[in-house]
């Protein structure tokens, strides 16, 4: 049976602890960010490249969806930074109810985006699967390529966020997760998916606003 | 500041996220031509530093956290420029 | 010296070493000393597979036709060289090891910051290995350890996906070290320890975990576009479908040059302190010592085209990358010159770490210089893709990065195992090593400059004499790097028990017993002097 003390090593002090666990997941979060990072730098390059292969294919892209899909992940990212401050104040239902709701909009987002790759798979847009391909030309077909590997990539980021805001949620309700004493916990998910957030915030301009 | 303050910071911030979404979309609709990609850039810039700073709760971390913070966006916003730039300027056959 | 075996020591029974004897204890450990010992055993096991590819190489090369290996065998074995010795042996060794074990000690910590994640980081490093061993199983890969594309991506017919998958899983091994490091020395140093006071071990270490944790997952994502452009035909790096190579080698050098600054700056940590610990000197220089860890990290990281400049990039980008490669010699230049200066007037003992430390300045110059050989532009059209570049990197890479984790093994052993070994024989290894290194490299500078290019296995007759005088070298090598396993492992038992400061050093590592207690300090210390106060100390008598 560990002491308090103990659970505490190698800190002190539960307020070093804290500030070591935010500061740390900001410095993970600046790994995703250059993970994603690369991916960035060649659309915006693509982009200046060939603005007009850019626009044309875009179109190819669900606006709509598209829009959708980021309003659905900003709402998200509201409802836990909700559950942060329920966490910080003890109320692990507000807790629980907002993070298993955000969860729920990020399962919302992957549907969404399911529905899209279909109707994409089934337009011919897709490489080496499906009915031949509409768009014709190299500029093209890699921006297609682009879009594909970002969303993808994005897309496992989401799944992975939503299941840590599940857990995350379905430990507050149990009493699991005892809170305000771990709500920091709460913080340091919640900080992962608002990056998944702000990975999409670009994403969306840049692929499907290039029409 | 009260918790009933704190969480309306966030829902002022939501409805701003909003707006600036519903701002990125109808510009997509208007003649901007090459500045297009200037404009959306700015407006996702904008979301995500409210983002960071109210639901990430920069506001209120400490300055090595908020270094942290923004750190790999100085190197990737650094790399960005250059990439463009050299995309700009390069000769075609280069 | 008596060949008895020693029992215990006091020392010996409190310390991390005893706390726990199932191998369940070691396995789910937390405690930063025991992942520091459990990453010594698997790099090492990584060291002797990566050794015997070169084995293998440098056979081959013994004669001028192909009659060891076959072509294809000849790419798998320096692919597999050069994945096993970046990623599962150097770039773990000196931060894994020596990183783990000493940084909490250094600052006067108890364990890193997230001592379950250091735990991680090793489990997600063997996963790694295991992906690699199954690669080597099956086969094996002939791209290089570059992975260039197209190669890669379209025409290669070994293993890319689990080699790129083994690849891309101890990426966040090292990743999570990064991250440990710098939240622990931000927030873990004792009462006193400001950074000016830091040991430069430690500064170095900071500057390598925030090269970690910024250029790793870069590579990580250029080994997913391999995937995607193998698995579903995405094809970035491929101009039929719009893409281009360039863009691959522009990712892969953007972590991997870089990386080799994660393989070199905790090496010149190392040196700093076996340098001032040998001179009985306080460093020289210390704050422009520090200094030049953090510019090596940044210009670090704006010098990859230095490894494209004939691979089609555009002139001026290449003139801009040929000066920042200039630039970045200076602050590694610094160092050599502020270790020099410590030794003059100290008051020297020619122990194994101290002679280490003297192998490492000297290749490490060679090295050095031969890189700014390679900066200037024309230089580098005539000597690309030659073994002069393998000789180059090797000197700064073996000569320089491995000497020092020998050199770190032999300073640090008596504290992590509470054994001295003989001196004698650790004096003779390094000796060794340093003959039989030059033996093995020099030639290839030699080589690559009359023409003779890396990764070919057939050559003009007229070479053969260089490339025997090198595979004679590798042999003294295999038993010089052999030779430390055998005294250092026959310490354990029939050593005799170490003090707690057997250099008489100065550092806070050199305050606790040998080995340390659990809980590395009996009461936590505070520290009030600068670092390297040698002042305090007495003077030595010689032995």
């Amino acid at each position: 049976m560990s002491t308090a003390a103990e659970r505490l090593e190698p800190f002190d002090l539960r307020s070093q602890k804290r500030r070591a666990d935010r500061f740390g997941m900001f410095v993970f979060l600046a790994s995703e960010i250059m993970l994603f990072g690369p991916l960035f730098v060649a659309m915006a390059v693509y982009r200046v490249l060939h603005p007009q292969a850019a626009a044309e294919t875009a179109r190819h892209l669900n606006l709509w969806l598209g829009a959708a899909n980021t309003a659905l992940l900003l709402t998200s990212s509201l409802l836990v930074a909700l559950a942060v401050l329920a966490g910080q104040n003890g109320r692990r239902r507000g807790v629980a109810a907002c993070l298993l709701t955000a969860a729920l909009l990020g399962v919302a987002f992957l549907v969404v985006k399911g529905v899209e790759y279909q109707a994409e798979y089934v337009e011919g847009l897709m490489p080496k699967i499906g009915p031949p391909s509409p768009i014709a030309g190299r500029a093209p077909t890699l921006f297609m390529s682009l879009y594909f590997v970002s969303t993808a990539l994005h897309a496992v980021h989401v799944t992975v966020g939503a299941l840590l805001l599940a857990g995350t949620g379905v430990g507050a309700w149990s009493r699991r997760l005892p809170l305000p004493k771990r709500a920091m916990t709460v913080e340091v998910v919640g900080l992962y998916w608002h990056l998944v957030d702000v990975i999409w915030v670009f994403l969306f301009p840049l692929l499907y606003l290039a029409r | 500041m009260t918790m009933g303050a704190q969480v309306r910071n966030r829902l002022i911030v939501w409805v701003a996220l909003m707006a600036l979404l519903a701002l990125t979309v109808a510009l997509t609709f208007a003649p901007l031509g090459g500045f297009r990609l200037a404009a959306s850039l700015a407006i996702a810039t904008a979301k995500a530093a409210l983002i960071y700073w109210v639901f990430m709760d920069l506001r209120t971390a400490d300055g090595l956290t908020r270094i942290a913070a923004l750190c790999a966006l100085a190197l990737l916003a650094i790399l960005v420029l250059l990439a463009v730039i050299d995309a700009a300027v390069r000769v075609s056959g280069g | 010296m008596s060949p008895v075996h020693r029992p215990e020591t006091v020392e010996e029974q409190q310390s991390y070493l005893r706390a726990g004897h199932s191998l369940r204890s070691w396995l789910f450990s937390t405690d930063h000393k025991r992942i520091a010992l459990l990453y010594l055993i698997s790099i090492s096991a990584f060291f002797f597979v990566g050794a015997l590819a070169a084995a293998a190489i440098r056979l081959e090369l013994v004669t001028p036709q192909t009659d060891f290996l076959t072509r294809e065998g000849y790419n798998r074995a320096f692919t597999i060289h050069g994945i096993v010795m970046v990623w599962f042996f150097l770039i773990p060794s000196i931060p894994a090891v020596f990183g783990n074990f000493l940084i909490p000690l250094m600052i006067g910590a108890k364990d890193l910051a997230f001592p379950k994640l250091n735990l991680l980081s090793w489990y997600i490093y063997v996963l790694g290995g295991i992906f690699v061993l199954y690669t080597l199983a099956v086969g094996g890969v002939d791209t290089g350890w570059t992975l260039y594309t197209p190669l890669s991506t379209q025409f290669a017919n070994g293993h890319v996906l689990t080699i790129a998958a083994a690849i891309f899983i101890v990426g966040f091994s090292s990743i999570l070290t990064g991250l440990n490091f710098i939240v622990t020395i931000h927030t873990l140093r004792a009462p006193g320890m400001t950074w000016g006071r830091l040991p430069l071990f430690v500064w170095s270490h900071y500057a390598t975990s925030v090269i970690l944790v910024l250029a790793t997952p870069v590579l990580a994502l250029a080994l997913v576009l391999i995937a995607a452009e193998r698995l579903f035909g995405l094809g970035v790096f491929d101009p039929k479908l719009g893409g281009d190579p360039l863009l691959f080698q522009n990712l892969f050098w953007f972590y991997s040059h870089p990386a080799v600054y994660i393989m070199v700056l905790p090496a010149m940590g190392v040196v700093s302190e076996l340098v001032t610990a040998a001179a009985h000197k306080r460093i020289f220089g210390y704050v422009f010592v520090a200094a030049s860890s953090i510019a090596i990290a940044g210009v670090g990281f704006v010098v990859w085209g230095h490894h494209m400049f004939v691979a089609g990039q555009s002139p001026y980008a290449s003139v801009v990358f040929s000066f920042l490669s200039l630039v970045v010699a200076v602050p590694s230049a610094i160092k050599v010159y502020n270790w020099t200066a410590t030794l003059y007037k100290g008051d020297i003992s020619l122990d194994p770490p101290f002679l280490f430390a003297m192998g490492f300045i000297g290749l490490f110059v060679i090295g050095g210089l031969t890189g700014l050989m390679l900066a200037m532009l024309a230089v580098d059209a005539h000597v690309h893709d030659t073994t002069f570049v393998v000789a180059h990197f090797h000197y700064i890479m073996v000569g320089g990065a491995v000497t020092a984790f020998f050199g770190a093994l032999h300073f640090w052993w008596p504290k992590i195992t509470g054994r001295m070994y003989n001196l004698v024989w650790g004096r003779i290894a390094a000796a060794l090593i340093f003959l039989g290194f030059n033996l093995t490299f020099f030639p290839q500078f030699v080589l690559g400059y009359l023409g003779m290019p890396r990764r070919y296995p057939v050559y003009p007759p007229q070479f053969q004499w260089l490339h025997d005088l090198s595979s004679a070298g590798a042999s003294i090598l295999g038993v010089a790097y052999a030779l430390p396993l055998v005294y250092l492992v026959w310490s354990l038992r029939r050593g005799p028990p170490a003090p707690a400061n057997p250099w008489e050093a100065f550092g806070l590592e050199w305050t606790v017993p040998s080995p340390p207690p659990k809980h590395n300090f009996d009461t936590p210390p505070v520290v009030t002097g600068p670092a390297y106060d040698y002042r305090l100390k007495t003077v030595r008598k010689r032995r």
